[in-house]
């Protein structure tokens, strides 16, 4: 997520778009109703007789006891350990609790996008870095910001869910000390009962009428880690069971009484209409019900999703034209031209004088490139809408809730507040489900069959070529090397922008330069004398928008190759190097935890070799090794070994395999994955034209969590950025060869 | 009419012979552990055990499958303590966990075939089952444990 370099400014900016929108970031206008707040329980008004909300997290039934999680589950393990916090300071086991996603508030807004929205880099504790971080609570509390995004699931939630749970069983605790005029010192808790001196228990759910009716005790707070019965150590995510037996139902899995299938085909010059259709040949085939015209595209409606993609794949369609180049190679070029200072989007960082440092010792320049990238988790995009008299309820799996109720509203002329969002369980997201796709062409098909629940399921095909890609990019990297050191290094890229495109599909635009484009390249931690950071932000070209790592997952690649050029052109050793230059302690020992680890000695030889890349990205500084092996066959990646700093591991299982994907997803795109426009469509229209790492290619990955940071952070997306680079850097220890795009498959052959 | 045998019981669809037994699966018996992915076989996540062995169900027309026994991992003996879905669970395999069902089925035809598979004959078996989470290493490691699990209980 980005920086925000002018708080007031920005924040007005967002509030004003908040007024002209109606919806989002918490102000609805207009003076009949009273907007709901970050402070209102969102629990309240759907409480039934006898039950008790104590805060947004937590409700206890005569029946039962729900923990809500606030964040959306994309596999990164939410539905697990965010109830897990809670329940850890509720004293409740594993199976006692439900569990049911957030529905659409204000009081679910992300306080972990605080330390990334403020503008200074995460390693910055200064009290002028602290206080800007608050405010940016703040703007974020009145914005009602309900999204999952940004590796938050645990910096947003760490403190909020584990005092909810501590509020909770003080609560409980008081009313069983009024039912039983004991002291509330004498009771204490566990396994979902209130305990008395004399043994007896007390069951919560047999306590939530009492606790009703006396106040919460709000000063609870949560216990000191050395006192956890669950997080911290190795558990079983809750979600584990279920996923194996087949028996979680993800969105797609989902079905209403009554209901239709959908299947689309939409114009592939992304975000143009329709200009004409011919489904003759449609009509009659099995199945079909109805062929609705939709603002982009067509759909057909059917007994089943089969159905209804033949019988989509058989009208012809006129589309009208793409805005954005139709041929790949044109995007290339305007980037190339946007090196200039009307495209300037910011210049981050400034330290020393770049040019004189420049003109010091031996000049490198290198060129870097990096594509478009699918997202493209393996549930395709999906929901089911009905549409009454009344507004539209929708059952989608979506990182906004809030974001979804205005895109579905603003589609069919209807106010958010009618639309009812059930969020699901999802086949993984990578940012594919921070976008509107389905969302805005279901509203519309379900508004054409008022009444009637409709099923939508995206074709592989059409999930490929709706997916607003990872944005694109060229680097131009300076620097240079004096006397075995390095004296300056002038990074400057050239991208289209992710998080304001995103922004301004959410209804939320923003004027300010995208921060994301800083992320990987303004926040270097290395004791380098003369250091510039430049973005200048592609106009025209594809949407763009978040995809694991965002911003980092381009830069880090052009960052940290770069950095590796100067090293070597400096003559040192890539690991010491970077040990040596490390400005910040605890990041310097997330380096030498990485080379410990791998045991690094220097080059290897025989065609073997390793690289290191470093990336703080979120706030997690992430060091990672390669090792590769030159063979007959190709490259081969023998091993990889990952050291990350998240302050707090809190779930470590989860925290290890939050790792191993975000290298095999770092790797695998950065091997052979790119989105290439011709006529205006992406080409790439299924996984054997986009296919990632497959498990022949996939390392040994060791990985080491450490807790020397100050904050709890992040591990979804910071594993990704160094694999690319880490990869580059062993192939050119390996054979001598420097590649500096991705993908690196038109370069040099794996394995 | 079509008549074909899932997880062991006998059940009729009324749909063209074409139509995939993905699809029949999920839209026309509610059979959901057979996930559409990419509909061409190239991701592995629609995998079920036709007459014993592992198929993609997105390539298998239902014309084709009648009269065959299909099994879904809803079907699958003794689901309760199968090795290979206890290996899974005791390594914590999913992250989403979509492509999950896929793999078991796959991983249970190459136990089936070679008991104690080394890595390269399980890359060999398992590159057809794509994770976009990258839950690799842990497919393997629950593989190897499976097998360890079945040798156990001869």
């Amino acid at each position: 997520m980005g920086h925000m370099q002018d708080l007031s400014r920005r924040a007005f900016i967002f509030g004003s778009a908040a007024m002209a929108g109606g919806i989002a970031f918490g102000s609805y206008c207009g003076a009949e109703a009273a907007a709901p707040a970050a402070g209102d329980n969102p629990l309240t008004a759907g409480l039934g007789p006898n039950s008790v909300t104590f805060n947004p997290w937590v409700e206890i039934s005569p029946d039962k006891i729900t923990l809500i999680a606030q964040h959306a589950d994309i596999g990164q393990g939410v539905g697990s350990v965010q109830p897990i916090m809670i329940a850890e300071e509720m004293d409740l086991d594993p199976g006692q609790f439900e569990i049911r996603f957030a529905e659409p508030s204000p009081a679910y807004f992300n306080t972990g996008f605080a330390d990334e929205f403020a503008p200074f880099v995460a390693a910055d504790q200064s009290p002028a870095a602290e206080e800007a971080r608050a405010k940016t609570l703040e703007w974020l509390r009145e914005s009602g910001l309900q999204m999952t995004g940004g590796s938050s699931t645990i910096p947003d939630t760490y403190q909020k869910l584990r005092v909810a749970g501590a509020i909770a069983r003080e609560t409980l605790k008081a009313a069983a000390a009024k039912r039983s005029g004991v002291a509330m010192a004498d009771l204490r808790t566990q396994s979902g009962h209130v305990i008395l001196p004399n043994g007896s228990k007390i069951a919560y759910v047999a306590l939530a009428a009492e606790a009703s009716k006396i106040p919460p005790v709000l000063d609870a707070q949560p216990r000191d880690p050395s006192k956890w019965r669950m997080l911290g150590k190795p558990m079983m995510r809750l979600d584990i069971r279920s996923k194996v037996m087949g028996e979680l139902k993800f969105g797609i899995d989902q079905k209403t009484e009554g209901m239709l299938y959908a299947s689309v085909k939409l114009n592939p010059n992304k975000g143009q209409p329709l200009k004409s259709y011919d489904a003759s040949k449609a009509r009659s085939m099995p199945g079909v019900r109805n062929i609705l015209e939709i603002k982009n595209g067509v759909a057909v409606i059917a007994t089943n999703s089969w159905y209804a993609m033949k019988a989509v794949d058989a009208i012809a369609c006129e589309w009208a034209p793409s805005v954005y180049p139709a041929e790949q190679a044109d995007h290339w070029k305007v980037l190339e031209s946007s090196f200039k200072p009307e495209f300037l989007g910011k210049e981050w960082r400034k330290i020393g004088d770049i040019d004189a440092g420049l003109k010091t010792g031996k000049l490198v320049e290198a060129e870097y490139r990096a594509p478009y990238v699918g997202h493209q988790p393996l549930e395709p995009l999906n929901g089911i809408g009905l549409v009454t008299d009344k507004g539209m309820e929708i059952w989608v799996g979506h990182q906004s809730p809030r974001f979804v109720q205005w895109v579905a509203a603003t589609a069919i002329g209807l106010k958010p507040e009618q639309i009812t969002f059930h969020n699901q369980w999802t086949g993984g997201s990578f940012g594919h489900r921070l976008e509107y796709e389905n969302v805005r062409v279901l509203a519309e098909i379900a508004n054409q069959m008022k009444g009637t629940p409709i099923k939508l399921v995206f074709s592989r095909e059409e999930d490929f070529l709706q997916d607003i890609p990872r944005q694109i990019a060229i680097a131009r990297h300076r620097g240079s090397v004096d006397k075995s050191k390095i004296v300056a290094a002038d990074l400057q890229l050239a991208s289209t922008t992710p998080l304001k495109g995103l922004l301004e599909r959410s209804g939320t635009p923003s004027k300010d330069p995208d921060g994301q484009l800083a992320a990987g390249l303004w926040n270097v931690y290395y004791d380098i004398p003369n250091f510039r950071a430049t973005s200048y932000e592609a106009q025209g070209l594809s949407p763009s928008t978040t995809w694991r790592s965002v911003g980092a997952s381009t830069s880090g690649f052009f960052t940290e190759s770069f950095i590796n050029e100067l090293i070597h052109a400096a003559g040192l050793d890539p690991m010491k190097a970077r040990i040596a230059m490390c400005t910040v302690p605890h990041y310097r020992k997330v380096l030498e935890t990485v080379a410990e680890m791998s045991d690094w000695k220097g080059p290897l030889g025989n065609g073997r070799g390793r690289g290191v890349a470093f990336v703080e990205s979120f706030g997690t500084p992430t060091a990672e090794v390669v090792e590769v092996t030159a063979t007959d066959r190709g490259i081969r990646i023998d091993k990889v070994w990952v050291a990350a700093d998240v302050g707090k591991v809190v779930d470590p299982v989860n925290f290890e395999s939050q790792v191993q994907g975000g290298v095999v997803w770092g790797l695998g795109h950065a091997i052979n994955c790119e989105l290439t426009y011709a006529k205006g469509a992406v080409q790439q229209t299924n996984y054997n034209h986009h296919e990632a790492m497959r498990i022949y290619q996939c390392p040994v990955i060791e990985v080491r969590g450490l807790e020397n940071d100050p904050k709890v952070r992040g591990i979804g997306e910071p594993p990704v950025p160094p694999a690319a680079p880490a990869l580059a850097n062993a192939i050119f220890a390996a054979t001598g060869k420097r590649i500096r795009e991705m993908p690196f498959n038109k370069f040099i052959d794996f394995v | 009419m079509i008549e074909l045998t899932v997880n062991g019981i006998k059940r009729q669809v009324d749909v063209v012979p074409e139509m995939p037994l993905l699809w029949v699966l999920r839209d026309e018996l509610g059979i959901t552990s057979a996930k559409y992915g990419c509909g061409v076989a190239q991701c592995g996540a629609c995998t079920v055990h036709i007459d014993g062995k592992a198929v993609r169900s997105c390539q298998s027309h239902i014309g084709e499958v009648a009269g065959k026994s299909v099994v879904t991992l809803e079907g699958l003996d003794n689901k309760d303590h199968h090795p290979v879905l206890q290996a899974w669970i005791e390594h914590q395999v999913p992250q989403c966990g979509y492509c999950q069902t896929g793999q078991i089925m796959q991983a249970i035809s190459l136990l089936t075939k070679i008991p104690k598979p080394t890595d390269e004959q399980i890359n060999q078996v398992m590159s057809g089952n794509l994770c976009r989470c990258g839950t690799y290493p842990r497919i393997r490691a629950a593989i190897h444990a499976a097998a360890a699990k079945k040798m156990a209980e001869k």
